[in-house]
């Protein structure tokens, strides 16, 4: 909880600032280093800091500050042109898009991965499967599941029967993505869900709460969860959630993740980038637990 | 430094000569009543600003996309939504009010029931050390209480009153009520020690005993200073931002009871403007949030204020 509330005080003051027309490109320092400002999502940002953190050994002049805060700080900062690489678990979207044009700033996306969003039930729930409609019903307004027993179970620990949703607050990529995968586009949340920010916090709360339902990406996954497969259809085939079925697009919810710079990356930031696609790149990537973006051996 | 009446013109003229120097002493005395204005000033400037800068973020808003039917009366928090946008904040005043209105109710009597201890039957050491551990009570950061309730309270909650979450009104209203104790037990002490002991020794040498010189005294005479300790006390509730949002479980709805989880005004402000484009509707509309509360705490604060004037005009 703790960085990310920094982070979030961080922010708070940088929205605060008005954008630095001088800000586009890395700043380098006095002593010669090159600093790249990446920031954003929370599902991509322990990748985020994993290739940061191999990179310094790869490239010791380059220095890679990575900030999470949600795709929605990612994005705002690279339209207020506070970064040089932002971090988004969704697309920009078009209204984005056009105030970063106002700013002057051309954004150009890079699918740097992909994530499967896992469903999260408390290790007591007997469900193992869960279709998509059944999750429209629990999250989306006018659905009508309110209750475990509706879905055809009995939760150990869940007297009252009520489900618990947990969700994310509405900035969040993860929270953008699984309404348009599972409610649709024209759907809202039903209100009442606990938003949770930061999907560590959603897995810690379903796993102390036995009526609780949550989504975030597989990556966030422990023992102290289930996660079970998701129907694309009432009576389709049932996925498991793993990086295999991400890579292949069997799993009903799964999304690419991206990074977006200032125009076509240059100069540093280009360096690194190619470095993200490279081999060893994608192999940390599949190390954090999400599908790469082609098939690797990794050693 | 003025020349006495009583002495002749020439010796006088000499004097004020001699009175008039400007020496370092007289310009030291100059800096550090300088220093002392701006120090003086600069509350009021800071909180101009403040409302300034505030307002102009918000008036956009406020101007165009503000429905105040909406915006008092519609729960539908969505700012985020692409097909249509709704800024309805009744949960969220709800949220607020009923966490501070629980807060306040658990931390009146245990805060009223410590300050009569502290300042009228602990002896002088005891009282000391009282003091000092309520005081240290404020010390404690907020996102210290906000991980408490998180970690400690939800499970205990959900286990005692089997419930099927921990993050409620309760849990939330707990939390404040520990952090706005010590603001309300310091200022109640103060008002109770500021009651003259001619009032107490006179209800004595009446035949009261000590609870009916308490009761029919002492907190009569203390009124205004109490309450303004729970008005201080209701501000810190209303302001508090971090502890709110961790154990409140952050669910837009209007509560039916101390156990339904509900989203704080100040909460909201803080999980989401971070992640909005500065200048957008979303943000715009964060701020006019931010004016609401301001408007709010500032009515508390300036009633607690009036109140504890009155008690020194009487």
């Amino acid at each position: 909880m703790t960085p990310r509330t920094f982070a979030l005080v961080a922010l708070t003051l940088a929205a605060c600032s008005r954008p630095d027309p001088n800000a586009d490109g890395p700043t380098t320092t006095a002593s010669g280093r090159t600093v790249i400002q990446n920031k954003g999502s929370d599902t991509l940002v322990n990748v985020a800091q994993a290739w940061a953190e191999s990179y310094a050994e790869v490239e010791p002049n380059v220095a890679i500050a990575v900030t999470g805060g949600g795709s929605g700080t990612g994005i705002s900062s690279m339209i207020n042109g506070t970064v040089d690489i932002a971090n988004a678990s969704r697309k920009m979207k078009d209204k984005e898009i056009a105030s970063a044009k106002d700013n002057g700033i051309d954004p150009v996306e890079h699918i740097v991965g992909h994530d499967a969003l896992a469903i999260f039930l408390h290790p007591d729930n007997p469900m193992t499967e869960i279709s998509i409609s059944q999750l429209a019903a629990v999250y989306g307004e006018g659905g009508e599941i309110e209750t475990w027993s509706q879905l055809g179970v009995t939760v150990p620990g869940c007297d009252s029967d009520e489900v618990i949703r947990v969700s994310r607050q509405n900035n969040s990529g993860t929270y953008a993505y699984f309404k348009k995968a599972v409610l649709g586009k024209t759907v809202e949340y039903k209100l009442g869900s606990r938003d949770m920010h930061g999907s560590k916090d959603v897995v810690d709360l379903v796993a102390h709460t036995p009526c609780a339902i949550g989504y975030s990406g597989l990556a966030y996954a422990n023992d102290h969860v289930a996660t079970p497969c998701v129907k694309a259809t009432d009576d389709g085939a049932c996925v498991a959630p793993e990086v295999a079925t991400a890579s292949d697009g069997t799993y009903p919810i799964a999304r690419p993740l991206l990074m977006y710079t200032a125009g076509e990356p240059q100069g540093a930031v280009k360096t690194y980038m190619d470095w993200i696609q490279s081999d060893t790149g994608q192999c940390i990537i599949l190390d954090k637990g999400y599908a790469p973006v082609r098939n690797v051996t990794c050693g | 430094m003025v020349p006495t009446q009583t002495e002749s013109q020439p010796a006088a003229a000499a004097s004020l000569e001699e009175a008039d120097r400007r020496d370092l002493d007289w310009w030291i005395d100059k800096l550090v009543e300088g220093l002392v204005f701006i120090g003086g000033i600069s509350a009021i400037v800071f909180i101009t600003a403040i409302f300034v800068f505030i307002t102009k973020e918000g008036v956009g808003f406020l101007g165009s996309r503000f429905d105040f039917s909406e915006f008092f009366f519609s729960q539908a928090w969505r700012p985020t939504s692409e097909s249509k946008p709704t800024y309805g904040a009744l949960a969220l005043i709800a949220g607020t009010a009923s966490v501070t209105g629980f807060a306040v109710l658990m931390a009146v009597p245990f805060s009223l029931g410590a300050a009569i201890y502290i300042a009228e039957f602990a002896p002088p050491k005891q009282r000391e050390i009282l003091k000092v551990l309520v005081e240290l009570l404020a010390a404690i950061p907020s996102v210290v209480w906000g991980f408490i309730g998180l970690s400690m309270m939800n499970p205990l909650i959900i286990e005692l009153f089997d419930v099927p979450i921990g993050l409620t009104v309760l849990n939330a209203g707990v939390i404040l009520g520990l952090m706005a104790a010590p603001i309300m037990t310091t200022i109640a002490e103060d008002a109770l020690k500021a009651v003259p002991d001619s009032y107490r020794e006179g209800a004595e040498a009446l035949g009261a005993t000590r609870w009916q010189t308490i009761f029919r005294v002492t907190l009569p005479a203390a009124r205004n200073g109490l309450v303004a300790a729970v008005l201080l006390g209701v501000g810190r509730g209303f302001g508090e931002t971090m502890a709110v949002l961790m154990a409140s479980g952050h669910s837009i709805n209007v509560p039916d009871s101390v156990f339904d989880s509900v989203r704080a005004l100040t909460a909201t402000i803080a999980a989401e403007l971070g992640e909005t484009a500065v200048g957008s509707e979303h943000y715009q509309a964060l701020f006019t949030l931010g004016i609401l509360l301001f408007v709010v705490t500032f009515f508390i604060n300036l009633t607690a204020d009036l109140v504890v004037r009155g008690i020194r005009k009487s």
